[in-house]
């Protein structure tokens, strides 16, 4: 039974390495561009959520309200003021420019916050837990966060492939001379990209910081479980990403059950043999 | 002359440093279709992306009605309503073929050009709205090209070498189609290397060569020997 249990915690873990990866995942697929400060904005936001929480005495889990949309404002701050200059036909000058990013949000948060790990308390519900048959107990919490993932996920995707925001995302991610042709602002539409990714950054973040504890250098991590989740899952399919979160967490867990000590090393060690034998990913792009 | 809607003036391009126009200026009526001729390498689709906004000039190198546009980016000047079927088709790959149709009318710009319409001109696109653009043949790509320019209901709309890589018996369907696309009081400006069938389309004819203008006049009256000259410069 603590095997079912090490696998039915991973999944739910694996939403929330899904959250960190769908934001990673859409900005990849719009404008070819791999953010390095990924796993620092999130930590951003879990800062972001702590100051909210403390100022306003409320719920952690309710100040998503308020930093996701600040969130998504940066996010297109960010990129019409700094990263639309970066993009062209060269990658290195956005990987640059997101790694500095990486250095200056870690080192500012750290000015502000100071180095002592963090944590938000969602009160009562972080120990609710419903019983299954089998003497197995799930956790109100993880699961709220799983079905929030879930439905974020499935709403990207809606977005994605049957909204005008989406169809515009994907006719600049195939032609940004043509789609500027057809009225689209490219400097515009990768601003919306990466305010949408703020905003599922917003949400990882926050659940991030009620779910462990968190400190200005936790970014680099986050970003490589969210990195491991798409490349697991696939580039392009947000349903392959969920996947891959999923994976990455089972897995996690059960290398922990067999050695607390093996948590991360049999993450890494699934990633690299879906590496290996999948290249391109379990699911690679699928239309629709 | 109608009332000129486009108005080239002395247009110097530029490609980084290499330069492919030298004071190419040109002019086009309200209803008027201009054809554009010359070789490989001539200017055309500098021409045409300059036209467009893809690549941006002195603001009064290029004029569209009362607006000076040369500086402007591409997606402020399809608003005022320049479209292009571009060179290559260039469909969305990742979008349906209704999907880029659509995208088309984005700009907003109202007028007797919609998806009935559009379908009302190439049926064949009905059949296959919810495909993907990239699993129909070349000549239905083309409709769907010229579609999605029709789709912003375009003041004028340039065909940038629409008979590039498509079979003769799709070439000529295409250009039967046309007069019902521009007949309808839009202005043109068609690029072709086909000769033949730019003067045919066309009320006046342009020639470039090596980035200056060789040639221009009533398609009717410039001669076969004219327009030789003009177009290889011999």
């Amino acid at each position: 039974m603590d095997w079912v249990n090490a696998i039915i915690q991973g999944i739910l873990l694996g939403g929330l390495y899904a959250l960190f990866a769908a934001g990673l995942s859409l900005i990849f697929g719009v404008m070819r561009l791999v953010n390095i400060a990924h796993g620092d904005l999130i930590v951003l936001a879990a800062f972001l959520g702590l100051t909210v929480t403390t100022a306003l005495g409320i719920n952690p889990l309710l100040s998503i309200v308020i930093v996701a949309p600040v969130m998504g404002l940066i996010g297109y701050a960010l990129q019409r003021l700094v990263l639309n200059r970066t993009l062209g036909d060269d990658i290195l000058p956005p990987l640059l420019v997101t790694f500095g990013l990486s250095v200056i949000i870690q080192n500012g948060l750290l000015e502000i916050y100071s180095a002592d790990p963090q944590k938000m308390s969602a009160g009562a519900i972080e120990t609710a837990s419903v019983g299954l048959p089998g003497g197995l107990n799930l956790g109100i919490l993880p699961l709220i966060m799983f079905v929030t993932a879930v439905v974020i996920i499935g709403a990207l995707q809606w977005v994605f492939y049957r909204s005008a925001w989406g169809r515009a995302f994907r006719a600049t991610s195939d032609n940004q001379d043509i789609a500027q042709l057809m009225g689209l602002n490219k400097s515009h539409v990768f601003g919306l990209a990466m305010a949408l990714s703020l905003v599922v950054v917003a949400v990882a973040g926050i659940f991030l910081g009620v779910r462990t504890s968190f400190d200005p250098a936790a970014g680099p991590g986050r970003l490589i479980f969210g990195f491991e989740a798409v490349i697991i899952g696939g580039l392009g399919n947000l349903w392959g990403t969920l996947a891959g979160g999923i994976i990455l967490g089972v897995s996690q867990n059960i290398g922990a059950q067999i050695n607390p000590g093996w948590q991360l090393l049999a993450g890494h060690i699934a990633f690299l043999v879906i590496l290996a034998v999948r290249p391109r990913g379990l699911f690679p792009r699928i239309d629709g | 002359m109608p009332e000129t809607i486009l108005e080239i003036d002395a247009l110097d391009s530029f490609y980084g440093d290499f330069q492919a126009l030298f004071g190419v200026s040109m002019q086009v009526g309200k209803g008027e279709v201009v054809s554009v001729i010359g070789a490989n390498g001539a200017g055309k689709s500098t021409l045409m992306r300059s036209v467009t906004g893809l690549l941006t000039n002195r603001p009064d190198m290029v004029r569209f009605g009362d607006a000076q546009i040369g500086a402007l980016r591409a997606d402020q000047i399809a608003r005022l309503g320049i479209a292009m079927v571009p060179e290559g088709r260039q469909l969305f790959p990742s979008l349906s073929v209704e999907e880029n149709l659509i995208i088309g009318s984005q700009v907003g710009r109202p007028g007797d050009w919609s998806l009935s319409a559009v379908y009302a001109l190439f049926p064949v696109l009905a059949e296959r709205r919810n495909q993907a653009s990239t699993s129909l043949s070349g000549g239905q790509q083309q409709m769907v090209a010229i579609g999605r320019a029709l789709m912003s209901n375009p003041d004028l709309l340039l065909f940038d070498e629409i008979s590039l890589g498509l079979a003769p018996i799709i070439i000529k369907n295409i250009y039967e189609a046309l007069p019902d696309v521009i007949g309808t009081g839009m202005s043109a400006i068609v690029v072709e290397q086909d000769i033949t069938r730019a003067v045919e389309i066309s009320d006046r004819v342009y020639c470039l060569q090596e980035g200056r203008v060789s040639l221009e006049g009533k398609s009717g009256e410039v001669s076969r020997d004219a327009i030789s000259k003009a177009y290889f410069g011999v």
